[in-house]
């Protein structure tokens, strides 16, 4: 009888360390794959962020890893200057954050109107929606090229002024199409706040309607307030790949002083005429500096932001 | 209840929802729908540019005749172009959604993690990818050794054509490890084309019920079987979701665009570049109707 007794306790508590054992490899495992991709993620910005303080004599010294010997700031004095960094990322945000509080205004109208009224070929007009999203804008780049260079809505320049207007080189192509809902992955955020406004009650909006509130007032005092979440994760999305944009700034010619990361990639070129360093090794330092100098404010934004934003994507309409 | 008050306030309403998307449906007309008919008219006319427009030339199929017969690389790189896309998409997809299970998991410091997770996101400028490929190079010891790394990849004491032999003596097929390695190599790639598959699929995991995983567990299934059974299932819409935007985003920085665009901007041959654009829109179109119907057949939809 003991010896059963026994048995069966030595087995239970075989089993729960087999369990414990079992756990603990398992969170090992999880630990070190977690671990290591985080590596992979953050290494290149920390070998960035280390080479841009290195003075030239520690770039060419095996010996120095990851502590720079003599570090310095002379790299950033240099590159701030060249970059004019604060007055071009005074515009460039500018620009940024504006096209920002268009989309999120045109993208959640279009999405309320897709999730909450019926009006004929619905169904085919989210299609397009989709459609926006699937054909790669590298299609249609050459006839967006032509028409804000020779544009003329209706023909109206040419009433005015005689001919067309040449729009490149200046931001407002961006400004007309992301007003249009067009702009820079408008389909993915109109898609977003589409299923987001599908998942919200009605009742909310027929209690607003019974106490007289138009369809406008409905919308933007008591919908919109209730979409924060979907509205932080498009805000987010749209800040960043519009300031890391430089597809469109390269199609429309958009001026290197309001987009920032369009004129990174001449400033080795800059370096190497203004400031006669030409030995690459050192001006890939200047550069690793311009790096960091354009990733601070979108990484404080982020920082600043992060919670909110997982938070939000979590609740906001990305799953149907 | 609304009906009850008449049809015409329905309509009413109705107008003011069409005007909601009203300056969308304008956009889209002006600039992609008539775009789209532009380019397919461009490809098939020789265009030059002139004083206050261009001017077209009807030229038939000549461009694509072209690009397909004549120029130099345009077959080549179109077909590295989708046999890329083709390898990394499921790779994505695939990683993307086990880092997603494993970022759900309640753990110590997974705020921090995620937010690491989240930051290649925040950074795919073009300046800053190069920049980064060679920061990466660089990460034993100062610039000068960045180079020695490379062609040396002994003395970080991993030796890899010994693990490689040791799987190739295990009687692995050869295709499906070169697979492997060409994945592990790519790892880098991977991981930042994937922040935004990981955002969604971990909305997705989020969605799932709870009282599902509570079913499981009481009908004694292993973690195993609850994954096959119940967290795959839930997801399969949205891996959709996910294989879209991973093509759509790797089309749209693969190489036969890159050459598209400078056919285009450097080259100056605007109806061949409009040929080679649409050539390999269609196939991307093509490749992701017949992936979506694959998916489609086999998804599982809970609602």
């Amino acid at each position: 009888m003991q010896k059963i007794k026994m048995d069966a306790q030595t087995k239970n508590s075989l089993s729960a360390m087999q369990r414990g054992a079992k756990k603990g490899i398992l969170g090992l495992a999880q630990f070190v794959v977690i671990v290591g991709i985080c590596y992979v993620i953050v290494a290149p910005i920390l070998g960035i962020l280390v080479s841009s303080f290195m003075s030239d004599g520690d770039a060419y010294n095996p010996m120095v890893y990851m502590i720079p010997t003599s570090p310095t700031f002379q790299k950033y004095k240099t590159v701030i200057e060249r970059l004019d960094y604060f007055p071009t990322m005074g515009r460039d945000l500018f620009y940024t954050l504006s096209l920002m509080v268009i989309q999120v205004f045109v993208c959640s109208m279009v999405g309320y109107g897709f999730a909450r009224f019926n009006f004929p070929f619905k169904k085919l007009l989210f299609a397009c929606v989709v459609v926006m999203i699937v054909i790669p804008t590298s299609t249609i780049m050459l006839p967006l090229y032509m028409t804000f260079r020779n544009f003329n809505p209706f023909g109206l320049a040419t009433l005015i002024k005689g001919k067309s207007i040449n729009l490149l080189g200046t931001p407002v192509p961006m400004y007309i199409m992301t007003f249009l809902g067009c702009g820079l992955r408008s389909g993915l955020y109109i898609y977003i706040f589409n299923q987001f406004f599908r998942g919200l009650p009605k009742e909310i909006e027929e209690a607003a309607f019974v106490d007289g509130a138009g369809v406008w007032y409905t919308y933007f005092r008591i919908m919109l307030v209730n979409a924060m979440p979907s509205v932080i994760t498009v805000a987010v999305f749209s800040m960043v790949w519009q300031y890391n944009d430089t597809f469109y700034a390269k199609l429309f010619l958009i001026d290197e002083d309001i987009v920032i990361s369009k004129k990174i990639s001449s400033l080795t070129a800059v370096i190497a005429n203004e400031d006669k360093i030409l030995d690459t090794t050192i001006q890939q330092l200047y550069l690793d500096a311009g790096i960091i100098l354009i990733l601070v404010p979108i990484v404080l934004i982020y920082v600043f932001l992060q919670r909110y934003f997982i938070e939000g994507v979590e609740r906001s309409g990305i799953v149907g | 209840m609304k009906k009850r008050r008449g049809l015409t306030l329905l309509q009413k309403r109705n107008v003011k929802g069409f005007m909601f998307i009203l300056p969308w449906l304008v956009g889209f007309v002006v600039f992609y729908v008539r775009s789209l008919f532009m380019t397919v008219q461009f490809s098939l006319s020789d265009m030059t540019m002139q004083e206050g427009g261009y001017a077209l030339q009807w030229a038939g199929l000549s461009n694509y005749i072209y690009a397909f017969r004549v120029h130099g690389t345009f077959k080549q790189i179109l077909t590295t172009s989708v046999l890329n896309m083709l390898v990394d998409v499921p790779l994505i997809t695939f990683f993307s959604l086990f880092m997603a299970i494993l970022l759900n998991r309640k753990f110590k410091g997974r705020t921090l993690v995620r937010a690491i997770f989240f930051l290649p996101i925040i950074m795919n400028a073009g300046a800053i990818t190069s920049a980064m490929e060679l920061a990466r190079t660089m990460m034993s010891g100062g610039i000068s050794s960045g180079g020695s790394e490379i062609s040396d990849a002994a003395a970080s004491g991993v030796n890899v054509a010994y693990f490689i032999d040791l799987f190739k003596n295990l009687a692995m097929p050869e295709k499906l490890l070169d697979y492997i390695v060409a994945a592990v190599a790519r790892i880098n790639d991977i991981i930042s084309a994937s922040g935004v598959q990981i955002i969604i699929f971990i909305a997705a995991l989020q969605s799932i019920p709870g009282s599902m995983y509570e079913v499981a567990k009481i009908e004694g299934a292993t973690a195993y079987e609850t994954f096959w059974k119940v967290t795959f299932p839930m997801v399969m819409p949205h891996i959709i979701t996910n294989v879209v935007y991973t093509v759509v985003d790797n089309f749209a920085v693969s190489d036969v665009v890159q050459l598209a665009y400078d056919t285009c901007f450097d080259k100056i041959n605007y109806g061949l570049s409009s040929a080679m654009s649409v050539v390999s829109t269609v196939i991307v179109c093509v490749i992701l109707v017949l992936v979506c119907g694959f998916i489609q057949k086999r998804t599982f939809y809970y609602n």
